[in-house]
């Protein structure tokens, strides 16, 4: 296989289009006789319903109707389990989903409870502000702590207590490990929630058109597959009457692939009602509370250790908050568990998760997914170790890390993908030593450090690893065409939010049919041109797509070989394919051109010999039996000005494994672009909520995103240990630089203030919050 | 995130505006550079009956020297376009290296002096300025036109002096003292965020060396712009040395009484408030020239 495009930086396809503004977003839809929706949303964390008077507002001008749960009779239902509970022993599951529109309580602040149709969105929001809500006031569910106590109000009445999950997960005996231990070390950490903040909010544009029976829908989904499978479904329909546009979106990070939201849910439903396509886009404020968010945990955990550093077990028995509903299962909770363990070969482990509901917005999975947690408890569990037992930090990971001759490496439990969590292949040792030396780390510890210590300056070295779980299944799908012109066509359905898939699923493409990647053109996202998938998630759209592209594209090749062989009367061990054509190997002249060959395959005289098909085209899928495990090492030098706790980051060095590489430079824009989030989340975003439930920086104004002036550059590098579960031998990387900040942050500002005797156990922190911590550590 | 109806005035000249400001009184709200009401306008905190675009008021944008070595600046001056000038630079160095702090480009492209400072957010850098500068406000209404002190035009959280009927029309900045320094210092999380605590400071020395008069204007630590009155006094007659001036901070800090919020404690604020009045000082004492 020639691989003159797999592994280059080449530009992106794409960029023309969204630099110079031709690329269609949801928002870029605008249809004849379009009405626009504005939703009524709760003001109350938790409330029972009395009544909603929506009278003065159906009066307003120019509103065309106002809808609240009475009025949509057996459509009303609560959304479908998406992942149903993994098959662990001893299992409690209370599944509780959400509604398209509250109706006997509301139990977020933001839950839909009516939706206003009008001729535009002014007078949409006008009438929405004139709907009233009585209720009785209810208390609110905010403390993770408290929620399962006796005393904690109930947010769904027919539990009795506000349990959704509870889960444990075995791998040896921890309690022996524990009683060889020549030291434990226990620690209670935390870690807050945050909101992915996509550049573009959501969206939905549905257009029923009667006369055709047929509905279409643009939605800014990562899943435009499952959407149109779930309301076809829901609205009575044929799937092939539905088609669900996913078209260019300015990021997903997990949560648009919550399915289904209310609003995805009412909008086609009005759209068929109303007989006219109605619009609705999300505002900033409205995404703050109803797009779905992440990452409120509480961890007990505990490691056993010998006194030469080596970890016999660890104990991790946590807290993990679902929000409101959880419509996703135990996916983030249960990547907590199966992430924790890291690079490191632990024998034994004991992981316990109460998930919890609350009275906030629903929680799913956002770029990292849990992974964080997992990583920030095992991260600084071995920090307290190694400063407890006096070993270099460095030291002591290189001590556990698993050996590479271990692979595959079974930690046992069972994963999001419900399949045992085992590591396909991995080589941690090299990406560390790289990162080390990358950081300088021995000249930083031993020459720089003492000598800006002594200059009265406090900068300190942060060095972690961790481990991604990507790309599992089940499965996707692609089509590869060769056109008359000579063009290649490739339709998948995976959604596409600005990963470069344009580029790299070409590029996999362009080598095996011998074009160029600009001669190759994406379609995705578009259930009229493939329709069979599941969705761009789990850092799987590489892995999975890419693999079925790849196996696609080469049955494509096999009817190419096969159709010039016949053609140029020449064996097919004999023919190449360059340039877009296909030649006889020593002896270019002899060539036919790619859109030729495909004009013979699909004649108009003669006939096509049975067995075989018109074209030059095929469908392939790929569906791995497990995921494949990514790791990375990321290290950093901070300094941090010890009066007003401001910090500065003076490097940042990342040094990835994510198996072979499709396009580094996309590959990187991932890693840069999930560092900005992982540093945004370790330092300067935070979804603060008050007793009442009430969210207190619903904006850009309080809600701290990283900007150009918080992120630094990111020197990156790379190893390459192959997966083994798929050809390309490619693991995902879509999560990669956001997971492992958080414990990156806290050693780097413990190094720098090392004379505040200071533990940080806590991710998000702030200026203010760390001034508290080390008064508190006086 | 769209704003309530409103009604909507585009005024050409000042006589215009105030004849409308008159008539609609409280229920209107001015259209200066909107940076600050209209996201509160779409986010629906703020409802104005009617806007009245002072924009195409060409008399209320100008910058021009002061026959007293200072500033005449009109109301509807671009930030940006204070920034940017030379005469700003050469006469209110303070107001010069202020301006960088104030939100991003973009907004200061937009957002007017005049506006900045009769929105009063306790927050915003230039209240601090004005009053440590001395600055007066130029009122004026159909009944007449006063002049008010910096100082005396804040009295509460985005409160001032000015009556329903009253528009800022122009800022006089005085010259400097001789022998006189400044500072301004602010901590913010992110470049271009409301600052957590800021401080503006000038500072004038006697001919022997001793502290003669200084000001030291907190902005974000309390309901306006917040002088610490006592770490001035205790500066008084004083060799500014960095002994000195930690003492008086030390003292003054604790006599400001910050609230929390969600990105500072009152505890952390006050930190800041003594760090940043000891950098502020000694800096503003630094920058004295001998004469």
């Amino acid at each position: 296989m020639a691989t003159r495009y797999f592994g280059q930086p080449i530009k992106r396809n794409e960029d023309p289009r969204l630099l110079t503004g031709q690329a269609t977003f949801t928002d870029d839809v605008h249809l004849p006789e379009m009405l626009h929706v504005a939703f009524y949303r709760s003001p109350y964390a938790h409330a029972r319903i009395r009544a909603v008077h929506t009278e003065a507002a159906r009066a307003m001008p120019g509103v065309v109707a106002v809808y609240t749960a009475d009025d949509l009779g057996a459509y009303w239902q609560p959304g479908p389990l998406l992942v149903p509970p993994p098959p662990v022993k001893e299992i409690i599951f209370n599944p509780r989903m959400q509604v398209p529109l509250a109706r006997d309580k509301v139990r977020f602040v933001g839950e839909p409870v009516a939706v206003v149709v009008a001729e535009n969105r002014y007078l949409a929001e006008d009438a929405a502000e004139q709907i009233h809500l009585d209720v009785e006031v209810l208390p609110a569910v905010v403390d993770l702590e408290q929620a399962l106590t006796p005393a904690a109000a109930l947010v769904h009445d027919d539990l009795d207590q506000n349990l959704n999950a509870h889960v444990i997960q075995r791998k040896g005996d921890y309690t022996r490990a524990r009683q060889q231990a020549d030291i434990i070390i226990q620690r209670k950490l935390r870690y807050d929630r945050g909101t992915a903040a996509a550049l573009e909010n959501r969206g939905i544009v549905a257009h029923w058109e009667a006369r055709n029976q047929q509905m279409t829908i643009w939605d800014t989904t990562q899943a435009p597959i499952p959407i149109r499978n779930g309301l076809a479904g829901m609205l009575g329909l044929s799937e092939k009457q539905v088609r669900v546009i996913a078209p260019f979106i300015g990021g997903g990070f997990g949560p648009k692939i919550m399915m289904f939201y209310q609003e995805e849910v009412l909008l086609p439903w009005i759209s068929m009602r109303l007989n006219r396509p109605v619009k609705w886009i999300e505002d900033r404020q409205e995404n703050f509370y109803a797009t779905t968010q992440e990452r409120g945990q509480v961890h007990w955990a505990e490691m056993a250790l010998t006194r030469d550093g080596k970890i016999l077990g660890v104990k991790d028995v946590f807290l993990h908050d679902a929000g409101a509903y959880a419509p996703y299962g135990l996916t983030v909770a249960l990547n907590s568990q199966c992430t924790l363990l890291g690079q490191y070969d632990v024998a034994h482990y004991y992981s316990e998760f109460t998930s919890v509901f609350t009275t906030k917005p629903i929680v799913t999975p956002y770029r990292g997914a849990g992974r964080q947690h997992g990583v920030f408890v095992m991260e600084r569990l071995l920090d307290i170790a190694a400063k407890e037992l006096d070993i270099d930090r460095v030291e002591m990971r290189r001590r556990n890390l698993i050996p590479p001759d271990k692979f595959p490496y079974s930690n046992e439990i069972i994963y999001q993908d419900f399949a045992p969590l085992t590591y396909d292949s991995g080589n941690y040792l090299p990406a560390l030593a790289r990162a080390v030396e990358m950081i300088d780390y021995e000249r930083f510890l031993r020459e720089e450090q003492p000598r800006l210590r002594a200059a009265g300056k406090h900068v300190g070295l942060g060095i972690v690893t961790y481990v991604e779980g990507t790309g599992i299944g089940p499965y996707e799908g692609a089509k590869v065409t060769v056109e008359a012109s000579g063009r290649v066509s490739v339709a998948t359905g995976i959604g596409t939010q600005g990963q470069g898939h344009f580029t790299s699923f070409a590029q996999i493409v362009a080598d095996q049919l011998g074009v160029t990647p600009e001669q190759v053109r994406l379609v995705t996202g578009d259930t009229a041109e493939f329709y069979w998938g599941a969705g761009t998630f789990a850092s799987r759209g590489a892995v999975v797509a890419g693999n079925a592209i790849h196996a696609a594209a080469l049955a494509v090749r096999r009817k190419i070989l096969k159709k010039a062989s016949d053609e140029l009367e020449v064996d097919e061990e004999d023919l190449e394919l360059v340039d877009g054509a296909v030649r006889v190997k020593g002896s270019p002249q002899t060539a036919i051109k790619l859109g030729d060959l495909a004009v013979r395959a699909n004649p108009m005289r003669g006939a096509v010999k049975p067995g075989t098909e018109p074209g030059l085209e095929a469908t392939d899928y790929f569906g791995p039996e497990r995921g494949a495990t990514a790791s990375g090492v990321h290290a950093m030098i901070v300094e941090v000005d010890p009066e007003t706790m401001m910090i500065e980051i003076l490097r940042y060095v990342v040094v990835h494994d994510c198996g072979a590489v499709i396009n580094p430079m996309i590959l990187e824009g991932q890693i840069h672009g999930g560092v900005a989030q992982g540093i945004g989340n370790a330092f300067y975003e935070q979804l603060v909520f008050d007793e009442h439930g009430q969210l207190l920086n619903a904006s850009f104004m309080d809600y701290l995103l990283p900007t150009a002036d918080t992120v630094p550059r990111i020197e990156t590098d790379h190893v390459e240990t192959r997966s083994p579960l798929n050809p390309l031998g490619i693991k995902g990387a879509g999560e990669a630089g956001a997971i492992p900040v958080g414990p990156l942050f806290a050693q780097a500002i413990e190094d720098a203030l090392h004379d505040a005797n200071l533990e940080i156990l806590e991710i998000p922190l702030s200026p203010s919050r760390l001034y508290e911590l080390v008064a508190e550590a006086k | 995130m769209k704003p309530a109806p409103f009604a909507y005035f585009a005024p050409r000249s000042l006589d215009e505006a105030l004849a409308l400001l008159q008539e609609h009184g409280y229920e209107a709200k001015l259209l200066a550079g909107g940076q600050s009401l209209i996201p509160a306008m779409n986010f629906r905190l703020a409802q104005p009956a009617a806007l009245i675009d002072i924009n195409r008021i060409d008399a209320l944008s100008f910058l021009e020297p002061a026959s007293d070595g200072g500033l005449r600046i009109g109301a509807m001056t671009r930030q940006r376009t204070v920034e940017r000038s030379a005469l700003v630079a050469e006469r209110a160095p303070l107001l010069h290296a202020t301006m960088p702090f104030i939100a991003h480009m973009q907004i200061r492209n937009r957002g007017t002096l005049g506006g900045n400072l009769a929105h009063a957010d306790p927050a915003s850098e230039l209240p601090a300025v004005m009053v440590a500068l001395g600055a007066r406000f130029r009122l004026q209404s159909q009944r007449g036109a006063r002049w008010v002190n910096a100082a005396d035009f804040y009295v509460g959280l985005f409160a001032t002096t000015l009556e329903a009927d009253e528009m800022l029309v122009e800022i006089a900045v005085p010259p400097l003292p001789p022998r006189t320094g400044w500072s301004i210092q602010e901590i913010a999380r992110r470049r271009g965020d409301y600052a957590i605590v800021g401080v503006a400071a000038t500072a004038t020395l006697n001919a022997d060396g001793r502290c003669h008069a200084a000001r030291l204007v907190y902005l974000s630590v309390g309901e306006g712009p917040i002088q610490a009155h006592d770490a001035v006094a205790a500066l008084h007659g004083q060799a500014p040395t960095a002994a000195v001036i930690a003492a008086a901070m030390r003292g003054a800090s604790q006599r400001i009484e910050p609230l929390g919020d969600i990105h500072a404690t009152p505890a952390y604020r006050r930190q800041l408030i003594e760090v940043l009045g000891r950098r502020a000082l000694t800096e503003a004492f630094a920058r004295v020239q001998p004469t």
